[in-house]
């Protein structure tokens, strides 16, 4: 659009000829609009809609804490331990930087977690939000990768032992395994080479994957519109007259003054943690991790932190017996599939996986086994839009069977996350094989109890009061 | 969630089921309690820095104890010239490992990995064993390769063993004991049958020191004070700091929470 097509900027005062200027120049009044004045959102969203904004909020926390640690912290494993002890008592207000940081690494998960469990619960994954739900689980991701890079920096006993467990879980890969852990420590033993490189992708290199992807999560967001706990789309019901969505309020100033609301009752219980308990008795900041890393002793109980602890629980229940559950699975969900389809081809395909798997589980070690149902433990996030089957998207109109699903599924989950912090034991492993079974059943069997619930009718428009 | 909770109750006695170690004593320490750290200081350096290192920590920082810069020069600062300067010590690390078969580590943040009560419990159960190179074991740290340096004032400990039938006794009698306890269990074909079977173990003083035990007591707690202390010296400092930002955001809190009900008036 030419400078001269456009309308000057009126209401913003003494600013109108300064923003008029840059509004020929860049699309501000198009951008504004479309994002924030003109962003019409559904006006029923619940206490579960402030953890977007939220996490949002942690990332910036942690980028600007992340700029001053980085003036302070060296990257070298002869001073990577005294460094942080440095900023912790010698650099003015350093202990409050690095208290929110690492705290900050806890309750972005936290935000993570609530904002993903908020799309399970009202089908947010559900068409047409399919990429929206798939860039946020990229962003879950890097996330995940962004944390494990950071938490070998402090260079205490558990970052190392951490680490050097993780990166050994690629040796298990058939073939290539030995030297991919090679590859990726750059050296033969997680060292100082390793905390280098990991020091360099922890600074800039998934934190730039991180931003352009929460752009990418965003613009999806504001291409198809949000969701919201009915499950029903407000561009349904539209003023005849405007054009706008009957059921949407202007995201600026509505949410932006909710949220704000929201950003401070989460600093609230944030400062609680940061000032009166960083350690968070032991789950956001590791007693052992006060100790330096010494490559000749292993701590006899290596856990990771927290948020890791129940893919880290199915790790460890995938012994060799429980290959055997595992086996059972396979033969029961192939037939189930082929059962299912009506298409020869696709029953074929299935009954070859299901013998290439089961040849597998007895072939290869079990620990290969436990890294795949790691992995899958995650990825199969990914397939939720197309597992889910259900007439309808939010569990408010569900029926009994995808509820009790969820409810076993958070138990599940839970109890996991439990056991990962714990020492294993065979009642505990007993107990997280029970839990991984629970935790895959919820997403393998979906496709067939979403169709079956008995579900209650959406309403036309959203429920308001 | 009350199946959740149901599970997690059912989960927790499997904690219970393994193996014991040592019944750590509360460390009834307070970071705020000036004259303590103080002594703990002294003890620190009289006694501890000479092995082990505080390496993160500066002299000038025991300034926030209310010691004055010329106090802490002609009473605390042996391993070092300037105020300004670490807590190192000058044996190195290779000698240490010849001469102790171990280096002993660095005690800046030790109080943060440890704990302070393992470090009350701790430096409170040496005990003589003529079996271990230096004449000394410890009940919490079992075969640790550091002599018991504080035997002079604490007097010299023995262990004593104790059998009883059944757990429950061997524990009662031991929640009475004023130092470090534990109950090892023999197996029913190391005991043979029928036997007593739980094994309860203390230590008792089997000669003086220079210190009574209740004054020994108090003597540790400064020193693991001023470790805990040490640990994180801005401790006191970022809860003070806490209380201030609470207020401010608790009236940001109400403020935010008006302004958006203040808009929302209008949705409906």
């Amino acid at each position: 659009m030419a400078a001269a097509e456009k309308q000057a900027v009126t209401g913003a005062g003494p600013f109108n000829d300064l923003l008029t200027w840059i509004d020929q120049r860049f699309p501000l009044v198009e951008t504004w609009r479309a994002h924030l004045s003109e962003y019409y959102a559904p006006k029923n969203f619940n206490f579960w809609y402030y953890f977007g904004s939220l996490a949002l909020f942690v990332l910036v926390i942690q980028i600007v804490t992340g700029i001053f640690l980085t003036m302070n912290y060296k990257p070298d494993a002869a001073q990577a331990f005294a460094s942080v002890e440095y900023i912790m008592r010698e650099v003015p207000w350093g202990w409050w930087i690095r208290y929110m940081h690492s705290t900050g690494a806890s309750f972005f998960f936290i935000c993570v977690y609530l904002h993903m469990f908020r799309a399970m619960l009202y089908g947010s994954y559900r068409k047409p939000r399919e990429l929206l739900w798939i860039f946020g689980m990229l962003i879950f991701f890097c996330l995940m990768a962004e944390a494990f890079f950071g938490y070998l920096l402090p260079w205490g006993q558990m970052s190392y032992w951490g680490a050097q467990v993780i990166v050994n879980l690629f040796d298990a890969i058939p073939v290539i395994g030995p030297d991919l852990a090679i590859w990726i420590r750059g050296d033969y033993v997680v060292s100082d080479a390793t905390l280098n490189r990991f020091f360099a992708y922890h600074v800039i290199a998934v934190p730039l994957a991180l931003l352009a992807l929460v752009v990418a999560h965003l613009l999806a967001l504001h291409e198809v519109g949000s969701n919201n706990p009915d499950g029903v789309e407000i561009k349904k019901a539209k003023d005849p007259k405007t054009g706008r969505p009957l059921d949407g309020i202007p995201f600026h100033p509505y949410y932006t003054v909710k949220d704000t609301f929201g950003v401070v009752a989460f600093l609230v219980v944030f400062s609680i943690v940061v000032f009166f308990a960083p350690e968070a008795g032991g789950y956001f900041l590791e007693a052992n991790n006060f100790i330096p890393a010494d490559p000749l002793k292993t701590p006899p109980h290596i856990a990771p932190v927290w948020y890791f602890t129940p893919y880290y629980s199915i790790l460890r229940a995938t012994t060799e017996n429980f290959m055997w559950v595992l086996a059972a699975g396979v033969v029961a969900m192939a037939g189930l599939i082929i059962w299912s389809v009506k298409n020869t081809a696709a029953r074929i395909c299935v009954a070859a996986l299901a013998v290439v798997l089961l040849a597998g589980f007895f072939t290869l070690d079990a620990k290969v086994w436990g890294v795949v149902l790691m992995g899958l433990s995650v990825m199969i996030f990914f397939f939720l839009p197309w597992l889910d089957q259900s007439p309808v998207n939010s569990i408010r109109y569900k029926g009994p069977i995808t509820k009790t699903a969820i409810a076993l599924f958070v138990i599940a989950f839970f109890v996991l996350g439990y056991l990962g912090t714990q020492a294993v034991t065979e009642e505990r492993t007993l107990a997280a094989q029970i839990g991984t079974a629970v935790y895959f059943l919820f997403f393998f069997l979906m496709p067939w109890y979403s169709r079956m619930d008995k579900c209650r009718p959406e309403p036309e428009r959203v429920t308001w009061k | 969630m009350r199946a959740l909770v149901a599970l997690l109750a059912l989960a927790a006695p499997l904690a219970f089921a393994l193996e014991e170690p040592v019944r750590l004593d509360a460390a009834p320490i307070d970071p705020r309690d000036v004259a303590s750290l103080q002594a703990g200081a002294r003890s620190f350096v009289n006694y501890c820095l000479n092995c082990h290192s505080a390496g993160m920590m500066r002299y000038h920082k025991l300034q926030d104890l209310g010691i004055s810069e010329q106090q802490v020069k002609d009473n605390l600062l042996f391993t070092a010239d300037k105020i300004g300067e670490l807590m190192n010590v000058s044996m190195t690390r290779k000698d240490a490992k010849e001469w102790f078969g171990t280096a002993p580590p660095d005690l800046s943040v030790i109080a943060r990995a440890r704990g302070p009560d393992w470090l009350y419990t701790y430096m409170r159960s040496f005990y003589r064993d003529p079996e271990s190179a230096t004449g000394w074991n410890n009940m919490v740290f079992e075969r640790v390769a550091m002599p018991h340096v504080l035997w002079t004032l604490s007097g010299q400990q023995v262990q004593v063993e104790r059998r009883f039938r059944t757990r429950e006794q061997a524990e009662a009698v031991g929640r009475q004991q004023k130092n470090a306890w534990k109950v090892d269990v023999l197996t029913p074909e190391q005991a043979g049958k029928d036997a007593e079977r739980y094994i309860l173990k203390t230590i008792r003083t089997d000669t003086a020191g220079s210190l009574s035990q209740v004054d020994y007591d108090v003597f540790v707690r400064d020193l693991v004070n001023f470790m805990t202390w040490m640990a994180e010296p801005n401790q006191v400092t970022r809860k003070q700091v806490g209380y201030v930002v609470l207020l401010v955001l608790l009236a940001l809190l109400v403020l935010s929470y008006l302004l958006y009900k203040e808009f929302w008036k209008d949705v409906h």
